[in-house]
């Protein structure tokens, strides 16, 4: 048998925690374009599209994760297509962000002022036009702190893309412990490796939520 | 499309179904009442006079919250045995769900603890209340009535997150899933009921807190 010393298994550990940053960042960067069009949907004028995608939401919101994951992994081949465990967890977790994006999104658009929309319309700006040019620009600043915040929501969720057999950082684990034989150690470490990678997302959140009432506050 | 639906093996397990439904409620049951028990005590300790206590439980809120549930249930169920703790599955995954939501719950109670008007701790004082009396009764319940909605959700969220200690084989809905999933090789169908499933149970949850909620602060919260 194999021996591990700590740093075979620390160094085993930070290479698949890169996947752990890869499937972040796919699912961060394709939830927020497919959570750009639900907002957009969802506050538009016309009611269908509203019911639809707050159905959607409701959706994604109150199904747990691993089961979307099982649906995209398993939905996917039904449709005789070959799946990856990166594309079903790639999916499945673009989507669950998209939704909860889009909701913390929305609150925000809610919150810019009704003249707003209104003095834009009395310019005759098209609905898109006055998310582009009025209600976005202004709605940005205040998504950027609980954005950030999700994000870490995120991070952490991919640790439910091991399940479907992707080997990232918590997979990593599973199978260092079934080869070493040492959980406190390693679940330790892969506990630490996210905290690490969550926690500076979570400071940052913090940071410019403080930085935004201070400027809301005179 | 070639392939053909089939939901009727399924139903021929539904008692199956149940008895993780079961198991998933007496979960969330279990995790909910010690999670925001533990999560009362730490908003106490974090807005309290002693500072290692609310260092202590500072890191433990920023530790829990930074860190994925999954990793959290392995930790307990595999690591803390080399530390002599043996539990089983339900046990670990009761421990789990507490030492996770107690970590939420204490940051959301914080924030309704720190709402509460300084003058009405005051008042609290001039009627001569002890510190324990105005705790209860000036500062944890409104605080609980403010933020209950925010508690309410992560409690859901805590239920949906809990399909994850299928992990290590505590019998939940999610583990009675793969089991017929096993079975009958029929993944899709029975995933696909299952979501039905955990949706329906966290439509009923929330309303069954929203319930709890006006019956513990009255019609108005």
């Amino acid at each position: 048998m194999n021996d591990f010393s700590t740093w075979d298994i620390v160094r085993n550990l930070l290479l698949a925690a890169r996947w752990t940053v890869g499937l972040s960042l796919i699912a961060f960067t394709g939830g927020g374009i497919v959570g750009l069009a639900i907002l957009l949907m969802r506050t538009s004028r016309y009611a269908a599209l509203r019911h639809l995608t707050r159905g959607y939401i409701e959706l994604f919101q109150g199904t747990p994760l691993l089961m979307q994951m099982f649906l995209a992994f398993f939905g996917l081949s039904l449709m005789g297509v070959e799946v990856s465990p990166l594309f079903a967890a790639s999916l499945a977790l673009t989507l669950f962000t998209s939704a909860f994006l889009a909701e913390i999104w929305r609150g925000c658009v809610e919150s810019i002022a009704r003249g707003q929309w209104e003095a834009s319309a009395s310019l005759a700006m098209s609905y898109l036009q006055q998310m582009r040019y009025v209600v976005l620009p202004q709605a940005f600043r205040i998504a950027i702190p609980p954005t950030v915040g999700f994000s870490v929501q995120v991070v952490k969720g991919t640790a439910i893309a091991s399940i479907i057999g992707f080997v990232e950082l918590s997979k990593a684990g599973t199978m260092i412990t079934n080869a070493t034989f040492a959980p406190f150690t390693v679940y330790g470490m892969v506990a630490l490796m996210y905290f690490a990678l969550c926690w500076p997302l979570s400071l940052y959140s913090r940071s410019l939520e403080k930085k935004f009432n201070v400027a809301h506050r005179h | 499309m070639a392939y053909q639906f089939d939901f009727s093996d399924i139903f021929q397990y539904r008692e199956v179904f149940l008895h993780g439904i079961r198991v998933t409620a007496e979960l969330t049951a279990a995790g909910a009442v010690f999670g925001v028990g533990l999560g009362i005590f730490g908003a106490w300790a974090r807005t309290g006079q002693h500072a290692w206590l609310r260092s202590v439980v500072g890191a433990y809120v920023e530790l829990i919250r930074n860190t994925p549930f999954l990793v959290q249930l392995f930790f307990v169920f595999f690591g803390l045995p080399s530390l002599g703790i043996k539990l089983t599955e339900m046990q670990a995954a009761v421990l789990a769900m507490v030492i996770n939501l107690g970590a939420y719950s204490t940051e959301i109670i914080r924030a309704g603890i720190q709402a509460i008007p300084h003058g009405h701790l005051e008042a609290g004082h001039s009627l001569a209340m002890t510190r324990l009396q105005i705790f209860r009764h000036v500062i944890l319940k409104p605080a609980l009535q403010k933020i209950w909605p925010a508690l309410s959700s992560q409690i859901v969220i805590v239920m949906l997150g809990s399909s994850v200690v299928s992990q290590i084989a505590a019998e939940d809905l999610t583990f009675a899933a793969n089991f017929v999933q096993s079975r009958t090789f029929r993944a899709f169908e029975v995933y696909f009921v299952t979501t039905g499933i955990y949706l329906l149970l966290a439509i009923l949850l929330r309303q069954l807190l929203r319930g709890f909620g006006q019956f513990l602060f009255g019609r108005r919260a």
